[in-house]
């Protein structure tokens, strides 16, 4: 793993009117890693996300990029700095098929005529070496399962090289085989050396794929933990703020009635 | 994805030998594979029925059924002559359609089509007949009024956010008093039916070369441009479709072009409107399917979000298709003037803008956005038109008329109700 981390956040807080969303908030992330970002509803990975992305710039702060602070004022800074963000609603043209859908605003040309054969050619060619399998690239993504809308719309966040994609919620709304599928496709990214920012309420998605969790609890830093050396009910318990609290109530109630 | 006779297999992954041995891949059971030869496509078409991907079919046998039943009622239907004066009919309403095609793939409305036309009618006539202005001075003038006022009813609906529906509804009143104005007390201004305008309907290639060699070129035009991209496409190892599919379309296409050619020479030659809208029709079907503009249109169409996204400029593109609406709106104008030799009071109302709807939507354009190609606008307006003929050849009146092609309309958006249902469950809207 590299020393320096690719996006790094020092300090950064962000207001809206008299909510403070964000404050003092540090993250780092570094080439090939996950890191899960966690946190009740309300927490601020949200508006963190989007600082990233450029959708809100931030207020105070500073946002380092392979080391040197850069200004993100808005989405097309983040995109040429190499930030692909694919949101919850995966911004997918149904009417559309999946070669026209990935390259969709940076359609391939050739004597000012859409390359239809090269794009197809470079969509069969990413999807293969992210080991996405769909029915066909030349099918409407209105005939795509959830999942396969998901990998596809991951696989467009990667067509420009991105060093850092940040979903949000991939899993949200998918099956078991599904979220498995999208899981694998994390990984894969990760090990073609992408720093990847993994918003998930999915304690399980979190555990399986993420090498970092890193918590955020009122716009606030609630610590950062090594996956690997790090129970369930202490990442609860700090996304939660406390040892007491439903989740832990609920467990010693179950455990107390098992033991009886 | 309704009518579509591309170049590129839109629906089925070829396990092509060249590509299978390219890229040694696992292959999904899930995948849909065609079979090889005939058999493949015997399937692949069961298929498409049950999705409710029904393309041009059931437009094609509406056209057959409306010939038959005409061609029974009275001999002269299919006469040379009859058949003729559809063809050039049909371009005014079918000019418009290409406009409204776009406008329609974005999932809006333009009310105002009709109105447009007739401003730009009577633009031309006035500054030409009344003020001595060179022709086609006043022709394009005409046409560039046409795009400011469409570009205005999208400066409405895309930058203001009012509704495409009520700013083209409200343009609808006002361009047709604009043009009640401009044409003065008298109401009518005959056009000289030899001029630039005159002629775009009453012109025809006498030489019978002209509609033979119309037909080549656009069998040629079809041909070498699918055969030259499968090869691209054989080449860069992605499926491609078999030469025999491609041999059978080009065949197909021959015998409609060459028996349209030959009821051409059997009148006065090919009309100038037809190749006009020929023109427009292969044009309009390259900037919808081949340019990155038509892709954003298509983008438009089907999320607004997910194209904002993807960079491109929604007000921008919506504005600009508004324009070419009253563009073509103006272009149906001047046909529409130059079939009755003049602009009148009565241009651009009654029945044209349904018409013009009617013959998109018939066609197989979805109402909802998306779905569509300018092809479309060719088989509704044959359709529309053939009615319109047939009717008048036996002597029905207007109402009747009026009714018949709005049962039309009627049915056509509830079969595109109904295949959008049937495409939805089939995972293929």
């Amino acid at each position: 793993m590299s020393a320096t981390p690719v996006l790094a956040l020092r300090g950064v807080s962000k207001r809206f009117g008299a909510v403070q969303a964000l404050t003092d908030v540090e993250l780092e992330v570094h080439a090939g890693e996950v890191v899960a970002l966690v946190g009740d509803n309300g927490a601020g990975k949200s508006t963190l996300v989007k600082t990233i992305a450029g959708v809100h710039p931030i207020d105070d702060g500073v946002i380092e990029w392979d080391g040197k602070a850069v200004a993100v004022n808005k989405p097309h800074d983040a995109q040429n700095l190499g930030i692909a963000t694919v949101y919850q609603d995966l911004a997918l043209c149904d009417n559309i098929d999946v070669v026209g859908n990935l390259f969709l605003g940076r359609e391939i040309k050739r004597r000012g005529v859409l390359d239809e054969v090269e794009m197809e050619r470079r969509s069969r060619q990413l999807l293969e070496t992210l080991s996405i399998r769909i029915p066909s690239v030349r099918i409407p993504i209105a005939s795509l399962s959830g999942g396969q809308r998901q990998v596809v719309a991951i696989a467009r966040s990667m067509l420009g090289e991105p060093k850092l994609v940040i979903l949000d919620e991939p899993t949200a709304a998918l099956g078991v085989e599904q979220t498995a599928q999208v899981l694998d496709l994390v990984e894969r990214l990760r090990e073609r050396g992408h720093a990847v920012i993994l918003i998930s309420h999915n304690m399980a998605d979190v555990k399986a794929v993420a090498d970092k969790v890193a918590v955020l609890r009122l716009g606030r830093n609630n610590g950062v933990f090594e996956v690997k050396t790090t129970s369930q009910e202490e990442i609860i318990s700090a996304i939660t703020g406390a040892t007491d609290n439903a989740v832990t109530r609920r467990a010693a109630r179950t455990n107390a009635e098992a033991q009886k | 994805m309704s009518i579509e006779k591309t170049d590129k297999p839109q629906t089925a992954v070829d396990a092509a030998p060249a590509a299978a041995g390219a890229s040694v891949t696992a292959v999904d059971p899930r995948l849909l594979v065609r079979e090889q030869g005939f058999a493949g496509y015997v399937s692949e078409f069961k298929r498409k029925i049950k999705g409710g991907d029904l393309g041009a079919i059931p437009v094609v046998i509406g056209l057959i059924v409306i010939c038959a039943i005409f061609q029974s009622l009275n001999s002269a239907f299919l006469g040379a002559e009859n058949l003729n004066n559809i063809f050039v009919a049909m371009v005014a309403t079918g000019m418009m359609s290409v406009g409204i095609i776009f406008v329609l793939l974005l999932g809006e409305i333009d009310l105002s089509v009709g109105s447009v036309s007739g401003v730009s009618s009577a633009i031309t006539a006035v500054l030409s007949v009344t003020h001595g202005v060179n022709e086609w001075v006043a022709v394009l003038a005409s046409l560039a009024a046409g795009a400011v006022i469409g570009a205005l009813h999208g400066f409405f609906f895309a930058r203001i956010g009012a509704p495409a529906f009520a700013v083209t509804l409200a343009g609808l009143l006002f361009w047709n008093g604009f043009m009640l104005q401009i044409l003065g007390s008298n109401g009518t201004i005959n056009i000289d039916s030899d001029g630039v305008v005159g002629k775009l309907t009453s012109y025809y290639f006498s030489d019978v070369a002209a509609a033979y060699a119309l037909a080549v070129v656009a069998i040629l035009g079809y041909f070498v441009p699918t055969f030259l991209g499968n090869r691209r496409r054989e080449a860069a190892g992605i499926p491609s479709r078999p030469l025999s599919d491609i041999v059978m379309r080009t065949v197909l296409l021959a015998i409609a072009v060459f028996g349209v050619a030959v009821i051409f020479n059997q009148y006065k030659g090919l009309p100038l409107a037809v190749l006009l809208f020929a023109i427009v029709l292969v044009g309009s079907d390259f900037v919808l399917r081949r340019t990155s503009y038509g892709r954003k249109i298509f983008a438009l169409g089907g999320s607004v979000e997910a194209s904002r996204r993807a960079g491109i400029n929604v007000t921008a593109v919506r504005v600009s298709v508004f324009a070419v609406a009253g563009l073509f709106a103006a272009v149906g104008g001047l046909f529409w003037a130059s079939k009755i030799a003049a602009a009148n009071q009565s241009a651009g109302a009654g029945d044209l803008l349904m018409n013009v709807i009617a013959a998109a939507v018939i066609g197989g354009t979805s109402l909802f956005g998306g779905r569509g190609r300018t092809w479309n606008a060719l088989l509704g307006v044959l359709v529309i038109t053939s009615i319109q003929y047939g009717l008048a050849l036996q002597g029905i009146a207007t109402p009747i008329q009026y009714m018949i092609t709005g049962g039309v309309l009627l049915a056509t958006v509830v079969i595109d109700s109904i295949t959008r249902k049937t495409q939805k469950s089939a995972g293929r809207a």
